[in-house]
């Protein structure tokens, strides 16, 4: 039976660690409310979101009641909206009027993030693409929860460099369109490379068309938790850093697999996956830069957080693959500028750049991830960027992503509140030379070859 | 059976036990185990505990028991036995 340390540790680690579900995501295919008539279609998205989802809260919030464990988000993820449009939209203005119905649906059912307004391009585009790409600004712009994302390569595929700087140009315009609210709205945009098809975290989450109707993705976390296991080992080997680790993944996984099943069984959806994430928040002790520190760096970004992050990446995964049936999204430690305060601190003292912060994205899962950049970059030179992290995923096949916030009307030195689980962050410096000519050659970058590995 | 964990953490003082045990015995909620211990001066108390019988919803029982816990200057939590098994047994 259980004994009284066992359930005070339980307790502490939600109460003191910030121990929490970081989100329960639904997953729901909208293939089947395709339509040619734009109307019947916004119709049909509308409802089939709002039945599958009316409860999603509800029932978030039960389970969160009977076992004391907080669940933070929850959330919906669609199937990509370029799919779902292509037969119905004319224009960028017709995907907008989805990006409307998708908002209101969110609001209504009282989920704060909905993600799948997105566009599959790893090889080319469609003109549904095209039109949905077109569409993003102003989507984000008149919308408050829709997320958004692109996938513009894969390491089966290569890199679509027209879609890579039309993401530049476009990620210029969303901070245009947003730069009343500090360019918020490229926090709901993220493009990547080999994005997967079940992730429940946002920005990045939309429901892959290989996947069934609905679904229930569940992202856990804990930061806080590992940190403060790390601290009542320090000095000790590796052997001993790697097993902690490795434990006390798998004890936050239990409970995200604990939170997952009986939101599968209550909703009666299916269950996908756990996302085995290390998320941290703005909140203080809820960082994955201070579990660095704590593996023995000054900050994130001195000499050695390359090697202590992929150590780290990997213990989770290791621990995590053990405590959970069925293991996906994204899956790993989540390395955000803007919601970690830990990180917040390692630029603000000057130890972390975002050449740096490239190299920790080789090992870590997904990329950069909400850095503040000068509102005055060119679109060129954010392409630039997009092109260096997508070549990272598709040559070590892996998803990467890169969520830039140019912010229109400030530069290095200044500071962006984001506010909530945003957070804020200190703008960093962007390498000031050209990639122009690179950026505007056109066409494809081609997949890697698979053999000859070094 | 349902077995639920209830946990009692606060200052020590007179009653936090009968007061406790009193809203189960009400409640028809029949306690299976209890295990008690001081840390730091803290009082802290875990009764697993049946809550098949009793007709309460599960929602309103963890609110009451908080509530409970306030009037005694302590912090009352009552959570489902999975939550535990899960994390601490493989």
């Amino acid at each position: 039976m259980i004994n009284i340390f066992e359930v005070a540790e339980t307790n502490e680690m939600i109460e003191k660690e910030n121990l929490d579900v970081r989100t329960i995501t639904l997953g729901i295919s909208l293939l089947d409310c395709i339509d040619s008539d734009l109307k019947l279609l916004n119709e049909k998205i509308y409802h089939k979101i709002y039945e599958a989802a009316k409860d999603l809260v509800k029932t978030g919030e039960e389970i969160s009641g009977e076992y004391g464990i907080p669940i933070v988000n929850k959330r919906i993820s669609v199937t990509p909206i370029a799919l779902v449009g292509g037969a119905a939209c004319r224009s960028a203005e017709d995907f907008v009027s989805i990006a409307n119905t998708l908002d209101k649906v969110a609001h209504e059912v009282g989920v704060n993030f909905i993600g799948g307004y997105s566009a599959l391009v790893s090889k080319g585009m469609t003109k549904a693409d095209e039109f949905l790409i077109q569409s993003i600004p102003k989507a984000l712009s008149v919308t408050e929860r829709v997320c958004s994302s692109v996938n513009v390569g894969s390491t089966k595929t290569g890199i679509n460099m027209d879609a890579v700087k039309m993401m530049g140009e476009i990620i210029k315009q969303t901070a245009e369109e947003t730069k009343d609210a500090d360019s918020l709205g490229c926090a709901k945009l993220v493009v990547f490379c080999n994005a997967p098809d079940d992730n429940p975290f946002m920005a990045g989450a939309f429901h892959g068309v290989t996947e069934a109707d609905k679904i229930i993705n569940v992202g856990v976390s804990g930061p806080g938790v590992v940190k403060t296991a790390l601290g009542r080992i320090r000095g000790e080997s590796f052997e001993v850093l790697c097993e902690t680790i490795k434990k006390t993944a798998f004890k936050v996984t239990r409970v995200g697999q604990l939170v997952a099943k009986e939101a599968s069984k209550r909703l009666n959806v299916p269950f996908g996956i756990v996302d085995l994430s290390l998320a941290p928040t703005p909140a203080i002790g809820d960082s994955v830069a201070d579990i660095l520190c704590e593996i023995g760096l000054e900050y994130a970004g001195a000499p050695g957080t390359t090697a202590a992050l992929a150590l780290l990446n990997d213990q989770v995964k290791k621990g995590g693959v053990m405590a959970s049936s069925y293991v996906g999204g994204l899956s790993g430690a989540f390395i955000p500028v803007s919601e970690d305060q830990g990180m917040i601190d390692a630029v603000s003292a000057g130890a972390l750049t975002l050449e740096k912060l490239e190299a920790m994205t080789c090992v870590c899962s997904v990329g950069l991830d909400m850095i503040a950049i000068p509102g005055n970059t060119k679109a060129t030179t954010i392409s630039g960027i997009i092109a260096d992290e997508m070549a990272i995923g598709m040559v070590n096949q892996k998803t990467t992503a890169v969520r830039l916030i140019p912010v229109i009307g400030k530069g290095v030195g200044e500071t962006v509140e984001f506010g909530g689980l945003l957070g804020y962050a200190p703008i960093m410096p962007v390498n000031q030379y050209s990639c122009d000519d690179f950026v505007n050659r056109g066409g494809r970058i081609p997949a890697p070859i698979h053999s000859f590995k070094n | 059976m349902k077995k639920t964990i209830i946990t009692v953490v606060g200052k020590d003082t007179v009653g936090i036990i009968a007061k406790v045990c009193t809203y189960l015995a009400d409640n028809q909620i029949n306690i299976l185990d209890i295990s008690q211990t001081i840390v730091q001066d803290y009082f802290n108390m875990m009764m697993i505990v049946d809550t098949n019988k009793t007709t309460k919803d599960f929602a309103l029982i963890v609110e009451e028991l908080g509530v409970l816990g306030e009037s005694i200057g302590v912090i009352i939590k009552c959570q489902k036995e999975e939550i535990f098994n899960q994390m601490h047994r493989i």
